[in-house]
């Protein structure tokens, strides 16, 4: 395969301010929704707090584990496509 | 400046400063699938008119910025829900095939993977098969993906199309290996929010390799970015990878699937 030239510190020197970033912009969404004063959890919020488990559970393959998690298991067609969107997360996870 | 192709963007929705901006950035030639306008068209003669506008009208006016437009005919799944309706559509197709710049089929594919969506995904594979077309895949959105990937690779193998004349687009980390391993080409998605970003697009270079893999920008009408593939090729230069490699992702590899058509030029 094709090897990134980079050193592992090199990679943190250049990504870890925008990654740090994002982390921030993810507890500050989630305050957002606490601060709404809901008490029912999204099952896309669900599905987002099991994503941020599975980042810490192994070290390989996190974006492909994480996307499995984000996906719909099923593997017959559907009846009938009574929306064209999609939500992110599968309806019952 | 090395030269790139864009082989995957809408330039309907796309402005002339588009164009603009893609020429300064070093792209010579894009491809455009036929897809979802954001709304439904009320009448098969909307899409007459616009295989008319991909086939004679985008070319023109990308030529004024020295871009080579080609592009690929379809109904979209997203609107291959009433049957009776893509397959009005669908009989226009063939008279639009012989048009110099008609490379394909696509993005035919699944959107909320229904048993209609995949009856007329059925029936357009059909229609590459009697007329030797190649097919440009469009997968399903997010959580709906991974089986929509899954239900298109089995629709194709039950066909007696050769994967190396498909490519399958919208692949992520959790469907790039099962498309690539069952022999069919696969496309990565630059997206901002949804798909693929640069950063995320170069890991997966660095993962699976360069072979029957592009890149694209699928710029459309919503989010989304025409120069995203310069800005991968920057990703990857700044991470210490060879003019070479880059070349083959944005440029060597979409020449070489294009040209199979037997009508793709980029002079
Ligand atoms: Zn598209």
């Amino acid at each position: 395969m094709q090897d990134n030239q980079m050193t592992s510190e090199e990679i943190v020197d250049r990504y870890f301010l925008e990654h740090r970033a994002k982390v921030l912009d993810i507890a500050a969404f989630l305050d957002r929704i606490d601060r709404s004063g809901s008490k029912e959890k999204d099952f896309r919020i669900i599905a987002l707090l099991k994503c941020i488990d599975e980042l810490q559970s192994g070290d390989e393959n996190r974006t492909k584990r994480i996307l499995e998690l984000l996906s719909d298991h099923s593997v017959e067609p559907i009846d009938i496509a009574s929306t064209k969107g999609a939500s992110g997360a599968p309806p019952t996870s | 400046m090395m030269a790139y192709i864009d082989p995957h963007i809408h330039m309907v929705s796309r402005t002339t400063d588009d164009y603009q901006r893609m020429a300064q950035a070093g792209c010579v030639a894009i491809t455009e699938p036929a897809f979802w306008a954001g709304f439904d068209r009320s009448s098969s003669q909307g899409f007459f008119d616009y295989f008319r506008q991909l086939t004679d009208t985008e070319p023109k006016r990308a030529a004024t910025y020295g871009i080579k437009h080609h592009c690929w005919l379809c109904i979209n799944p997203k609107e291959a829900e009433d049957v009776g309706f893509a397959r009005e559509v669908i009989s226009i197709i063939p008279e639009f095939l012989d048009c110099p710049t008609v490379l394909g089929i696509g993005e035919i594919g699944l959107n909320k993977n229904s048993k209609n969506e995949l009856i007329i995904l059925e029936e357009q594979l059909a229609l590459a098969e009697s007329t030797n077309q190649l097919v440009l895949v469009h997968t399903p959105h997010l959580e709906d993906k991974l089986k929509g990937t899954n239900l298109i690779m089995d629709a194709i193998d039950n066909t007696s199309l050769d994967p190396t004349r498909v490519l399958i687009d919208h692949v992520e980390e959790h469907t790039i290996k099962s498309v690539l391993d069952r022999g069919f080409w696969a496309g990565m998605t630059l997206y901002p929010d949804s798909k693929c970003t640069p950063q995320r697009a170069a890991d997966c270079i660095e993962m699976y390799g360069t072979e029957r893999l592009w890149i694209n920008s699928a710029g459309d009408w919503g989010p989304s970015d025409p120069l995203a593939v310069p800005k991968c090729r920057l990703e990857l230069a700044s991470r210490g990878h060879s003019e070479e490699l880059i070349n083959t992702i944005s440029f060597g590899n979409p020449l070489d699937f294009l040209s199979k058509s037997g009508k793709f030029s980029i002079s």
